[in-house]
């Protein structure tokens, strides 16, 4: 068999968006403008940080309870599920999942946010998880609504959930965002628009799942994440002590 | 026609936002109680073996205004040059020090800081010693894929001058947006990593 040890797969950087990207305005004077500096991976990049299952509360992934003061959070009850995998279809465990999003209303519970929608006084916001020996993870949380934000007169958001994920190194690292299916506010957004291909973006529209609902309870969506796989290390000579 | 390969594709970045904050530092936005205080904010202990330093810097955007709203990673070997990882088989890493931090940058300075011990020498994929350095991992609104680069010390001018990282870049000029310069705060080295998203000191990032 072999054994999937050696360096990460380069990045596509034509799957991912460019770092300039100016339907997306802020994107112009944040985006590098230098070629980057690319190399195999080292040791600072193959390692990273582990996260155990200790650490985690009951409620850290229940974001219609986590931060309820009188009662559940308002809205659409979802379950989110689905695997965690790296490009070789192995599901990864112990990925830690950070989410955070909008309430229903598509309001955030943040100093900056200015969008009229009310806020809901059971809803943070936030949840985390970490993924199983098979690399599946679950959360309950309530749909987020659609919000408009300050870029073009009239450019809105779809309902999304942000996602901050932990693979097993530091250059499987990976921030990204959750789309719903059936949305069409998807196709007009302009950060969603960064993405260069059709089957990029279709990649974070999670499919409503009819067979996994909770009863009288949450509708279920699925939503895979891939990251990078790793070259197998068959003939390689590796520096390394055994 | 040859034989299909059914390689999977990584999933696509999308830009962290401008409430970032609410999933990786939820205590520091005011949404408290959820969990006990956020991740990454301390790194050292009173057991973590090695040279306590101060990390700070700001990120400029190509305007030359400090980015108020970015979060900043930071990740590195211990004082032995070990990674506290399964990945790493050289030797164990000290068990008191993750290596790990994470700080948000000041709302009104865009400062981030980190308290941190100075990290050992690690190797390069030939063997060859890499100087001292810290990988950087930055993300936030406007920035669409998360943004690798490396922190090396000012004060190690010949592990920096024989880095085989440092000199695979082409412009020795460069290669100086890396190097963050030593100071001195509360009796502790300061070093000073200002990173500049464009323009003519723009940092080099990384494709790794």
């Amino acid at each position: 068999m072999s054994d999937h040890r050696g360096s990460f797969y380069a990045r596509d950087r034509d799957w991912h968006p460019p770092a300039y990207t100016p339907d997306y305005k802020t994107s112009v004077l944040r985006a590098p403008k230098q070629a980057l500096l690319s190399l195999d991976n080292t040791i600072s990049e193959m390692t990273g940080p582990v996260f155990g299952h200790d650490m985690l509360g009951p409620r850290d992934d229940d974001l219609i309870t986590n931060w309820s003061k009188t009662g559940d959070a308002i809205g659409q009850r979802i379950v989110v599920h689905g695997r965690v995998l790296d490009e070789n279809g192995r599901g990864l465990p112990g990925v830690l999942l950070e989410v955070w999003q909008a309430n229903a209303g598509g309001r955030y519970r943040h100093h900056k946010e200015t969008y009229h929608a009310a806020l809901d006084p059971n809803f943070g916001g936030c949840g985390r998880c970490i993924t199983a020996a098979d690399g599946s993870y679950r959360f309950r949380t309530v749909k987020p609504g659609a919000y408009p934000w300050p870029n073009r007169v009239n450019d809105w958001r779809p309902a999304h959930i942000h996602f901050s994920v932990f693979g097993h190194a530091f250059a499987q690292r990976l921030v990204t965002q959750m789309y719903f299916e059936g949305d069409p506010m998807i196709w007009q957004c302009p950060i969603v628009g960064t993405i260069p291909d059709k089957r990029g973006v279709e990649q974070l529209i999670a499919a409503l799942d009819r067979r996994n609902t909770t009863h009288m309870d949450a509708l279920a969506y699925e939503f895979d994440i891939v990251l990078r796989g790793r070259r197998a290390t068959l003939f390689e000579n590796r520096m390394e002590g055994t | 026609m040859v034989q299909r390969r059914d390689d999977l594709k990584e999933s696509p970045s999308q830009t962290a936002g401008p409430y970032v904050h609410i999933g990786t530092n939820p205590n520091w936005v005011e949404i408290t109680g959820v969990w006990q205080g956020d991740l990454g904010l301390v790194l050292v202990g009173p057991d973590t073996k090695g040279e306590r330093v101060l990390i700070k810097g700001r990120i400029f955007d190509g305007l030359g205004k400090p980015l108020n709203d970015a979060l900043v990673e930071i990740w590195q070997a211990d004082a032995d040059g070990l990674y506290n990882s399964p990945e790493e088989r050289r030797g164990r890493a000290d068990p008191n020090f993750v290596g790990w931090g994470r700080q948000p940058t000041d709302r009104d300075t865009g400062e981030f800081r980190f308290e941190t011990i100075k990290p050992g020498r690690v190797p390069y994929g030939d063997g060859r010693p890499m100087a001292p350095h810290i990988t950087v991992y930055i993300v936030a609104r406007g920035i669409n894929i998360g943004l690798h680069t490396r922190l090396y010390f000012g004060d190690e001018a010949a592990a920096n001058a024989e880095c085989p990282v440092l000199n695979r870049i082409e412009h020795p000029g460069r290669r100086q947006t890396l190097v963050a310069p030593r100071g001195e705060e509360a009796g502790l080295p300061a070093y000073t990593f200002d990173v500049h998203l464009q323009g003519h000191h723009e940092t080099v990032f990384f494709d790794v």
